[in-house]
């Protein structure tokens, strides 16, 4: 436990000790924030204290924003050779993956937390539904989850950083719309494999105020999945 | 505690990059790794320290088999990778304690071990500086400084003077040798003056296989059997010494070396004491002798004529 906060502040520490950091989460509370108050659709349009155009647009901004922060997790160290001292100290794969994970999660949270200045601000202007806003947030959380393992996978596949985000996308984009395509094209049982597959589905249930233990467990699922598949490609790696 | 590899194999796909070598290294020896680029030394050393695994035999580091149980072995471990990879980003203190973390160095003993290493390392000048901004001396000694944190038994050093200037690289040996004494060191080189300014034993590598195993001096009599010696005869021309060099029993061959000068390098037979040979040779003819000293075979001349032959 103790090495997994070890490298999860070191990733952290990277992270807010550098300008793209910033400029990551700058442009992520920039759109989020534009789409929320700024464009059509949004809060005064509607005329109305809801944060379902926040939520909207917050799981798309992740879906380009959670790859552009765990692109380098793997692929830099690839790239670098650090990847050399780190394995060589005492530490097991799965604790360097989990501290990764967690150290992108935490700054994960914290582009979250400065969201919630959308959320009181909206809270102030009229009757809100805070239930919704608390599931939405969970919503948000576990997406999130899902998508730095999809990354953190797709790094250490690569050392190019480009290429690990191209791959990180692609996984992705089939739990954000592919599946979704699928399912509206296909019927009966099929079409609601397919549904149950994309994060789109879970996410909106969510967003309505829905916490379904399904739901939560579906991205639980994918995160430990992606994660051991990480850990599986460092083992791997020895033997080649 | 000393470092034993048996039997040790690696395939990279269907290419063998290590055929089945043995070593050892014990404590408080440096140990010279020398072999043209491409011999397989890197790769022993990713495996000694656990970093790929072995196709075939094993790596003991006292008596731990490094695949068995990497985390006890790694402990005892410092390693300078190739091409010293760092964390370019981070500060150089930072760096030496994420270091220390992740090498089990007790909480409380985290900051002094800092402090010694920035010491030893004389790295007090730019302790708080990014890695990035160092010159590569420097960088080369927070390297060091990373594989000593935790004062391990074991030194694994690739290549520890690459890109480095003489001055640096100077220093880098003297801090090698000093911190050695204690320790049990294997260090990589293709420079042989490096080799043989720093280590006590030598171990020549060749397309995976060793091919040579010994101290310097022992791997020059191994292999240049006979003394060598460097004449200048003042008074007479080199046809004559040439013409009379034929009668002496003890001669192998001999070079010249400057005609102008007229100095020529003698090469003597298996046991037979060279020096005094020529002097009663140049007494019994009549030669001026003004010059006769011993060769030295440059580690050089063996390593070329070991891996030349393939």
């Amino acid at each position: 436990m103790n090495k997994i906060m070890t490298i999860a502040k070191k990733e952290l520490n990277t992270f807010l000790d550098s300008l793209s950091g910033y400029i990551i989460l700058v442009v992520f509370l920039g759109i989020t924030g534009f789409f929320t108050w700024l464009s059509a659709n949004n809060i005064i349009f509607i005329g109305q204290a809801d944060l379902l155009p926040f939520f909207s647009v917050a799981f798309w901004t992740l879906f380009f924003f959670v790859p552009a922060l765990t692109m380098r997790s793997f692929a830099e160290e690839q790239n670098t050779g650090t990847m050399e001292i780190l394995l060589t100290h005492p530490v097991s794969f799965s604790q360097v993956v989990i501290g990764k994970f967690l150290g992108d999660f935490l700054l994960i949270l914290i582009a979250l937390g400065f969201t919630l200045v959308y959320y009181i601000s909206v809270a102030l202007i009229g009757p809100i539904d805070h239930g919704a806003t608390v599931s939405g947030y969970l919503g948000l959380i576990f997406v999130s989850m899902a998508y730095i393992s999809i990354g953190i996978y797709a790094s250490s596949l690569t050392r190019n950083q480009i290429i690990a985000f191209l791959i990180a996308v692609a996984i992705g984009i089939f739990f954000q719309f592919i599946f979704g395509i699928m399912a509206s094209i296909s019927s009966g049982i099929l079409s609601e494999i397919f549904d149950f597959l994309g994060f789109n589905y879970h996410y909106q249930n969510f967003a309505r105020g829905v916490v379904e233990l399904k739901s939560v467990l579906y991205l639980i699922t994918i995160t430990v999945l992606a994660l051991s598949l990480s850990v599986l490609n460092l083992y791997s790696r020895r033997y080649k | 505690m000393n470092i034993l590899v048996k039997n040790l194999t690696k395939f990279y796909g269907s290419v063998l990059a290590v055929d089945n070598i043995n070593f050892e290294v014990r404590h408080g020896e440096i140990l010279g790794f020398l072999g043209p680029n491409g011999a397989g030394k890197t790769t022993t050393m990713k495996i000694i320290t656990s970093y790929l695994a072995p196709t075939g035999g094993h790596v003991l580091i006292g008596d731990i088999d490094v695949e068995e149980s990497p985390d006890e072995a790694r402990r005892h471990i410092g390693y300078l990778p190739e091409n010293n990879p760092l964390y370019q980003e981070m500060f150089v203190v930072d760096f030496l304690q994420y270091m220390a973390q992740l090498a089990d160095v007790p909480k409380d003993r985290i900051n002094s071990r800092i402090n010694e290493m920035i010491e030893v390392c004389g790295l007090q000048e730019v302790k708080h500086k990014r890695i990035a901004h160092l010159s590569k001396g420097y960088q080369q000694r927070v390297g060091l400084a990373q594989a000593l944190i935790h004062d391990p038994e074991i030194l694994i050093l690739d290549e520890p003077t690459t890109g480095l200037d003489p001055r640096q690289i100077i220093e880098i040996r003297e801090l090698i040798k000093k911190i050695g004494k204690e320790k049990t060191v294997l260090l990589s080189s293709h420079i042989l003056a490096e080799v043989e300014a720093t280590c006590d034993r030598v171990v020549i590598i060749n397309n995976g296989k060793i091919i040579a195993d010994g101290t310097a001096s022992d791997l020059r009599t191994q292999l240049f059997q006979g003394q060598r010696y460097t004449i200048l005869v003042a008074n007479k021309s080199l046809e004559e010494i040439e013409k009379q060099l034929k009668d002496l029993a003890s001669l192998e061959n001999y070079k010249v070396i400057d005609p102008e000068q007229k100095i020529i390098s003698i090469q003597g037979k298996g046991d037979v004491d060279l020096a005094q040979d020529i002097f009663n040779f140049a007494v019994a003819h009549g030669w001026v002798l003004t010059l006769l000293a011993p060769e030295q075979t440059k580690l050089e001349d063996i390593f070329i004529q070991l891996t030349s032959d393939n």
